[in-house]
């Protein structure tokens, strides 16, 4: 059942859909879901364990926020809740969304629905497994560097990070606080728009989020706009085979669409990855210094206030979340700020501008979502190599822009390729027309 | 000879009625962690939110000590681990503060003024409260995001004088402004003492060493001067680079030392950067604007005292040091009663009958304007009055009242005194025959007879008219 269509129903026929997914999710082996926790009454939305929900335990995956229960809820939260829908299950990530397959959780791997030997994508894994195998109808993620866009294309679903500023962010438990978003994980573009006009909007409680008037994309989705697209052949070069063809057809499918396309040069993204993983570092090293065992969480036993820290941390904390504090404590230390954060921001600036001269040209751009197709399970566990797949949505969250994923072909493995358009900061309007006539240009082709 | 360098950082609470980054009460001596809420918790998600009330009242303290405002400025963080801080940094400005290059004016005893430099002022969170019983620490965060301003001064000040003369005008400052209650006692106006020595004449800076957190103007001085006794025996002992280095230490009241709390060598780090859940601090036309009208300063207030009420320096001092002593000066005037006159007997008079503070005394202007105009239109004496004050201070009564609850109207109608007088000359005529046979000591005694038969209250100067006449 569609999000819209669920929208629909009366209270029994929610209640009868509960009770479907219910079944679904217990007779599940993915472990899309942590845990089946319930809030209130409404359309059911699968909710990523790092988003608030009052009275629920929310834990970002990890050991150390183990018993604890959030005491309020997610600006995100009251806004479903306003437009009757409800939090319905907690779903797995990546610890504190440091990852990208989803194998860091505390609470062990989520299979991928396609091919239960692959990695769902990370850090949103649960909420692209949910929603891929059915057992969600629609869920919330959070993008910092991909984390939604990456597994929904990993699962073959829509998947879609707003414009930064667009959607509160209080109440997302923070991993870097200048690139982080929530935004839906759906079945098809429709929804996700819909799920979106549902989320988005100005929040008080988040300074950074944007002062402007709420207008709905809904009301005006409007998939024949005929639209310039931007299209980047050099920078497929890094991406496998299979990737590069469904992008083609991608393209294609554009043309007949009746788009114009418009061939485009970014910049190099190695920059995207040097100045992505020192920004999102910093920020996290201070973001996650509060999980310290001393008000809330899980502390570790000691006899001294020092072993109290060290030994919480230690054992509470997994070694990517580890790993990433280091660097981002290495990056943000005396003597090595300018040289590291401050050219890290410059190099933003520049990524930004880089992006705002593409769109005086375009209205989009399209561009592959990961380099290959969900991986086999351990294939990244090498640190670098993960941090490399990232090159292709990393830049989003740079530069601010809003982006979605959608699915465009299936490879020889049956595995799922999804790939995203990028439009504009708070363009979301062009972004769901365009993934619109490009879905719709899929089917018929 | 040695002369002593001393730089002051001052966090002065700002008396907001929310804190700096939620809106949780900023009130004092509430029961333990009542005033928190998920932002000043720290909870996973919460994100601050900037009480712009605050910007004001940065503003005004930058106008106040002619700094300049950056009518652009950012928040840091500032990173660390302690319990009494619960997100493990605080948000402060580092790079960029809302106020800056300030000074402030002192007059030493033996120069006519000396200017202090004012480095900055910057805007920042305070952390929570620690407290340790026996066998375990507790954590009370009510104080966990406070506005504080950080008001750090040059290494300009040379002496414990110095000191105590920007301390006490940079606290009028505050209280002038109304922006905190500066109150060291309830810790909202706390001091950190940077101090070093150097022979008189280098002017290179040599280690200076943080005295924190000490809690009343006595005590700083006291700190300054063993902290200085020490350095300088480092000195002449040959051993002043091996026992003074840069560290943090605190003064133990009770034994009269100075104790290192922490050294350089374990120093944190505090990996400062661009706070990213805020964003910059903008103080528009209209908010600066309002900001920079402010009240006037003690110094104005002084020279106006000298100026048009004619007090003398000392007084005018005395009386401006406190906001409150100055508005009540100056309410007494504005009823009448004689500047001088309001000055003795306010900050003589009714200061030392005090046991708390002015503003809770029983006394207050209308009051104390009343008794003294009832000493200048000669309804009661001076001595008399005193008493009257005595019995104003401990019960809830009013003046005229009180004057004639105790008897205390003076007589100064010539008639009632001319037949005191009468009597008592008539009662000692021996007296008189001698006072008339040129023994003039004994018109002293006559005085003092006609007093007591009045039961003090004739008024002197009649008496003394009459009875030269009479004798």
């Amino acid at each position: 059942m569609k999000l819209r269509e669920a929208l629909k129903l009366d209270s029994s026929g929610i209640a009868k859909l509960k009770d479907e997914l219910r079944a679904k999710v217990d007779n599940s082996l993915l472990n899309a879901f942590i845990s089946l926790d319930e809030a209130g009454d409404g359309v059911p939305i699968a909710i990523k364990d790092n988003i608030q929900v009052k009275g629920w335990s929310v834990t970002a995956g990890s050991k150390i926020l183990q018993g604890y229960i959030s005491p309020y809820n997610a600006t995100v939260i009251d806004k479903l809740k306003g437009a009757g829908l409800c939090a319905f299950g907690r779903t797995n990530m990546d610890e504190f969304a440091m990852g990208s397959t989803t194998e860091s959780s505390y609470y062990g791997k989520t299979l991928n629905p396609h091919d239960n030997s692959c990695v769902p994508g990370g850090s949103s894994g649960g909420s692209a497994a949910a929603v891929a195998s059915g057992e969600a109808i629609a869920a919330l993620g959070s993008d910092t560097g991909g984390s939604i866009r990456q597994p929904a294309a990993y699962c073959g679903i829509v998947g879609m990070k707003p414009t930064y500023g667009r959607v509160s962010r209080y109440g997302l438990g923070a991993y870097a606080s200048s690139l982080d978003q929530i935004g839906p994980m759906t079945q098809d573009v429709e929804d996700a728009a819909l799920l979106y006009d549902i989320i988005s909007g100005y929040d008080q409680n988040d300074s950074t989020s944007a002062d402007v008037e709420y207008e709905s994309v809904v009301d005006k989705l409007d998939g024949n706009r005929v639209l310039n697209i931007g299209i980047t052949p050099s920078h497929l070069e890094n991406a496998a085979p299979q990737i590069q063809k469904a992008y083609k057809k991608a393209v294609k499918a554009l043309k007949d669409a009746g788009h114009n396309i418009v061939e485009c040069t970014l910049l190099d993204p190695k920059y995207d990855i040097s100045a992505y993983y020192i920004t999102a570092t910093a920020e996290a090293t201070t973001n996650l210094a509060r999980y310290d065992g001393v008000r809330y969480g899980r502390r570790a036993e000691s006899d001294t206030l020092e072993q109290l820290y060290i030994n919480s941390r230690s054992e509470g904390f997994g070694d990517e979340v580890k790993r990433r504090i280091l660097l981002g404590n290495f990056v943000l230390s005396s003597g090595y700020y300018d040289a590291y954060y401050i050219k890290a921001q410059k190099v933003r600036r520049v990524i930004k501008d880089e992006y705002a001269k593409l769109f005086e040209k375009v209205d989009l751009i399209l561009s592959p979502v990961a380099p290959t197709t969900a991986p086999k399970f351990g294939a990244l566990s090498d640190p670098l190599q993960m941090y490399l797949s990232d090159i292709y949505t990393i830049g989003v969250n740079l530069a601010g822009l809003p982006a979605i994923s959608l699915p465009v072909n299936k490879d020889e493995d049956t595995l799922p390729i999804g790939l995203q358009l990028i439009a504009a900061p708070y363009d979301e309007q062009t972004l769901f027309d365009g993934a619109l006539s490009l879905e719709r240009a899929l089917e018929t082709l | 000879m040695f002369e002593t360098v001393i730089g002051l950082e001052v966090h002065t609470q700002l008396n907001t009625q929310t804190k700096l980054f939620c809106s949780c009460a900023t009130s004092f001596d509430q029961r333990a962690n009542l005033n928190t809420c998920p932002v000043c918790l720290a909870l996973p998600g919460a994100l601050p939110r900037f009480n712009r009330s605050v910007l004001h009242k940065a503003v005004s303290f930058g106008t106040a000590v002619d700094a300049t405002i950056n009518r652009v400025s950012h928040f840091d963080r500032k990173s660390y681990f302690y319990p009494d801080s619960p997100s493990a940094y605080q948000i402060t400005q580092l790079y960029t503060p809302i106020v800056e290059h300030g000074r402030l004016e002192i007059e030493p005893k033996d120069a006519d003024s000396k200017i202090i430099r004012i480095n900055r002022a910057h805007i920042e969170a305070d952390a929570g409260k620690n407290i340790h019983d026996d066998s375990r620490s507790k954590v009370d965060l009510n104080r966990a995001g406070t506005p504080l301003l950080e008001i750090v001064s040059e290494p300009d000040m040379r002496s414990t004088e110095e000191v105590t003369l920007y301390l006490k005008k940079l606290h009028s400052i505050v209280r002038y402004l109304d922006i905190s209650d500066a109150n060291m006692q309830e810790g909202s106006f706390r001091v950190d003492v940077n101090v070093s020595i150097r022979p008189k004449g280098d002017d290179k800076l040599y280690t200076r060493v943080e005295i924190k957190n000490i809690n009343s103007f006595k005590f700083i001085t006291k700190a300054i001067e063993i902290e200085v006794e020490r350095q300088i025996d480092a000195w002449e002992d040959g051993v002043y680079d091996e026992v003074i280095v840069q560290e943090t230490r605190l003064f133990d009241q009770a034994a009269q030392v100075t104790r290192s709390m922490r050294g350089k060598e374990d120093s944190a780090d505090y990996r400062y950067f661009l706070e990213p859940d805020l964003l910059k601090v903008v103080v528009d036309d209209e908010m600066y604007e309002s900001a920079i009208e402010i009240p006037e300063l003690p110094d104005a207030k002084r020279a106006r005292f000298i100026d048009e009420l004619g007090l003398s320096p000392y007084d005018a001092s005395v009386l401006t040091s406190d906001l409150y002593m100055a508005n009540y000066f100056e309410s007494m005037v504005e009823d009448g009663a004689g500047a001088k006159m309001s000055c003795v007997w306010l900050s003589v008079e009714l200061q030392g009958r005090l046991d708390s503070s002015l503003e809770e005394s029983l006394v207050d202007a209308p009051k104390l304007a009343l008794l003294v105009k009832r000493i200048e239109d000669k309804t009661i004496s001076a001595k008399a009055a005193k008493e009257v004050l005595d019995h104003l201070c401990s019960s809830k009564i009013g003046v005229d009242e009180a004057i004639d609850k105790l008897g205390l109207k003076q007589i100064s109608d010539s008639s009632a005194i001319e037949a005191i007088v009468n009597d008592v000359l008539s009662a000692n005529q021996d007296k008189v025959e001698q006072y008339r046979a040129g023994k003039d000591k004994l018109f002293g005694f006559f005085v003092g007879q006609v007093m007591k038969a009045s039961k003090g209250s004739a008024n002197p100067q009649s008496v003394n008219e009459i009875l030269k006449r009479e004798l």
